[in-house]
């Protein structure tokens, strides 16, 4: 077991392409951290640098309190789990896990010691003697998984591990590393695209943008307090909704009406700014808690379309006026197909998540409530979260963003 | 089974029948040749009136002496270590073209495959001058050498086609479990290349075997002479009579070598062997 710090590491191509552009990241003893970022966003490639499978151009990578940069990767007492599992196809299951601990010559009892307890682990005891190509898609990335722990390294790194599987196994497998790393409390990177993944899984989550890490946080307080545009729109399923709007005099004019500018937000100087709005933020107005309706805003929405989950519906309502627009917003967009991402297309919808109690219905106009107190605002240039204290526009949110800087959504919030 | 299948059914077997015996006739008439006595090698039967193992005898014990058995053992040995060395230099060669990104690798390839371009009449002259100077003449390295150079460019090119069909990521995932690059190499990516290695090791073998120019021009006695360029120079009994007989019988035998060789290397190319490995 051991920590793992990156500092300013940086992977540049050739052709003089940075992948990873100087990323600060700090994961503690038995931490459990995420990468997560749309594709191509460097984060795989920071984990393959981690693994020692990249070569590092630039920076310094740190596996307990050695510098690694030019160790291989045999040398680094790692484990990875590949995003398509990568078994060798000539061995059995138990040859392809013991592979590692034959290579460094461990007692033959002794490797079937380990093996076989965590065979047990991962329930494929009855599978030991099988070749990778007769098993299942679950199985495999079992084998896959047990190749690691067999090893007991000082660090588990997951390259997508459960990007292969269906849905459902995906969920059921997911619940399963969590275990698994909490009973062996090794430290684990854990890479992903998948911001669900990434919420239920890590203890802190690093989201990364072209090759530079916005934010490092808990998954609560990158759905809280989000640094930027981009992990507003990023974190959260439905996506966070985007409004153009306008701060002058305290209020908050947003394209169906104006609000009172959150407690939180006191002070920030008038003009022009992008407002992000949760889904759960609205409810139906009828359903509205009691003791907030005071101080809130409702409105009356021309509900389009209502999606009914079951546990919750979900509204959806469009609004005149202009959409808000950003290089980040597009992104995100671009990368998860516009639909996810409700208003940051050319569309002006909204998505609401209503209790399922409410009596809204598609193509009739319902009064909804709005959380004021939990409204977020951007600065529409750099798309920086304002907060009382920051004038808009002082800080690049490009920046490098590391651990420390990361927390400062808490200082926001206030 | 319908009519229109029991036609198409009829018309695939006739083709096939006519294929079949067209390719196999010639087999079968030598061996036929080689089992008659000489007073009915000339009677154009296809089935010999009598049969006599005589010209197999003769080709072992006979008036040549041991010039049958030498050349076998010089083929044997020939081919097998120009088919060794030819497989284990391409497969080194094949892998680092396959995974590396090196200077000049398209200058490996197209040099490589310029040299098999040459057709080996062309290069046989100089080289048997050179070989004289040398000291190469008629030994067996004298072969070896060529039968590598006109093998190992195809050893390459069907190497290294075999090599990039082996996902990557199964080499790192080596990498990650301790495994040296040499390690990954013999453990993980000669194992499954098996199948190619095979294939390879069969076309170099039939090449160095089946060789018969460079056999009979580098060669002059029984120290390298091969069983090509053995059996053109068998004579008959008497000045007056043609060898065919023990032709055909040397023919016969060569041949067995190679039908050996195929069957045992048939089992190891098993298609599908990388299935499993990744999820495609």
């Amino acid at each position: 077991m051991a920590s793992i710090q990156l500092n300013h590491v940086t992977k540049r191509y050739a052709d003089g392409f940075e992948a990873v552009k100087g990323i600060d990241l700090e994961v503690a003893d038995g931490e459990f951290v995420i990468l997560v970022g749309p594709s191509g966003c460097g984060k795989s490639t920071a984990l393959r640098m981690i693994a020692g499978l990249e070569d590092i151009s630039d920076g310094e990578l740190r596996i307990g309190d050695e510098v690694v940069n030019d160790k291989a990767p045999k040398d680094r007492d790692i484990a990875m789990v590949f995003q398509n599992y990568a078994l060798y196809p000539h061995m059995t299951v138990r040859e392809n896990m013991g592979f590692a601990l034959k290579l460094a010559k461990v007692d033959k009892a002794e490797i079937d010691r380990k093996v076989e307890e965590a065979a047990k682990i991962l329930d494929l005891t009855g599978h030991l003697d099988r070749k990778p190509a007769n098993l299942s898609g679950g199985q495999r990335q079992r084998v896959a998984m047990g190749r690691a722990i067999v090893r007991d390294p000082a660090v588990f790194l997951m390259d997508e591990p459960l990007s292969n599987l269906d849905a459902k196994l995906r969920v059921q497998t997911r619940t399963e590393v969590s275990r698994i790393q909490q009973r062996l409390g090794t430290t684990m990177i854990y890479v992903t695209h998948d911001q669900t993944e990434a919420m239920t899984l890590g203890d802190r989550v690093a989201v990364m943008r072209a090759g530079t890490i916005q934010q490092v946080a808990s998954p609560k307080e990158l759905y809280d307090h989000p640094v930027n545009l981009f992990v507003a729109g990023f974190i959260g399923s439905p996506a966070m909704n985007f409004f153009p709007a306008r701060l002058s005099g305290g209020r908050v004019h947003l394209p169906f009406g104006d609000v009172p500018l959150p407690a939180s937000l006191r002070g920030a100087p008038d003009g022009q700014v992008i407002a992000g709005v949760r889904p759960e933020s609205f409810e139906d107005a009828e359903l509205a808690p009691e003791h907030h309706k005071g101080e809130s805003f409702e409105f009356d929405a021309e509900v389009e379309l209502v999606e009914s989950m079951g546990s919750e519906l979900y509204a959806y309502f469009g609004y005149e006026g202009e959409t808000a627009s950003s290089d980040q917003l597009e992104e995100i967009a671009a990368d998860a197909g516009l639909a996810d991402v409700p208003g940051a297309g050319e569309t002006g919808r909204v998505v609401a998540r209503l209790s399922p109690e409410s009596k809204a219905a598609s193509g009739q106009a319902t009064r909804l409530w709005l959380d004021v107190e939990r409204i977020h605002l951007f600065d529409p240039h750099d798309g920086s979260r304002l907060s009382a204290a920051k004038k808009s526009g002082s800080v690049g949110a490009d920046q490098v963003a590391t651990p420390a800087s990361g927390t400062n959504g808490a200082a926001d919030a206030g | 089974m319908s009519e229109r299948t029991s036609k198409k059914v009829f018309s695939w077997t006739a083709v096939n029948t006519v294929i079949v015996i067209a390719a196999l006739f010639p087999v079968l008439w030598i061996l036929s040749l080689s089992l008659k006595s000489a007073d009915t090698v000339t009677d154009g039967r296809l089935i010999p009136a009598k049969f006599s193992l005589d010209n197999y005898e003769g080709i072992f014990t006979g008036s040549g002496g041991d010039v049958f058995t030498k050349a076998l053992f010089n083929s044997l040995g020939i081919a097998i270590i120009a088919t060794l060395i030819a497989v284990t230099l391409a497969a080194m060669a094949a892998y680092a073209i396959a995974r590396l990104n090196f200077p000049g690798k398209t200058v490996i390839l197209t040099a490589a495959l310029a040299i098999a371009m040459f057709p080996p009449i062309s290069v046989v002259g100089p080289l048997y001058n050179l070989w004289r100077q040398l000291g190469l003449f008629d030994t067996w390295q004298g072969l070896i050498i060529p039968y590598m150079t006109f093998t190992l460019p195809l050893a390459i090119y069907t190497l290294s086609a075999f090599f990039r069909e082996i996902p990557w990521e199964l080499e790192q995932a080596a990498q990650v479990d301790g495994a040296t690059p040499f390690q990954a190499f013999r453990k993980i990516i000669v194992p499954l290349a098996a199948p190619g290695v095979f294939t390879t090791a069969i076309l170099v073998f039939i090449f160095a075997w089946n060789d018969f120019v460079f056999a009979i021009s580098l060669t002059s006695t029984e120290r390298a002479q091969t069983v090509p360029a053995a059996i053109s120079s068998f004579t008959g009994a008497s000045q007056f009579s043609a060898p065919t007989g023990s032709i055909a019988a040397a023919a016969v035998i060569v041949t067995i070598p190679i039908i050996i060789m195929v069957l045992i290397f048939q089992r190891r190319i098993v298609a599908g062997l990388t299935a499993g490995a990744v999820k495609g």
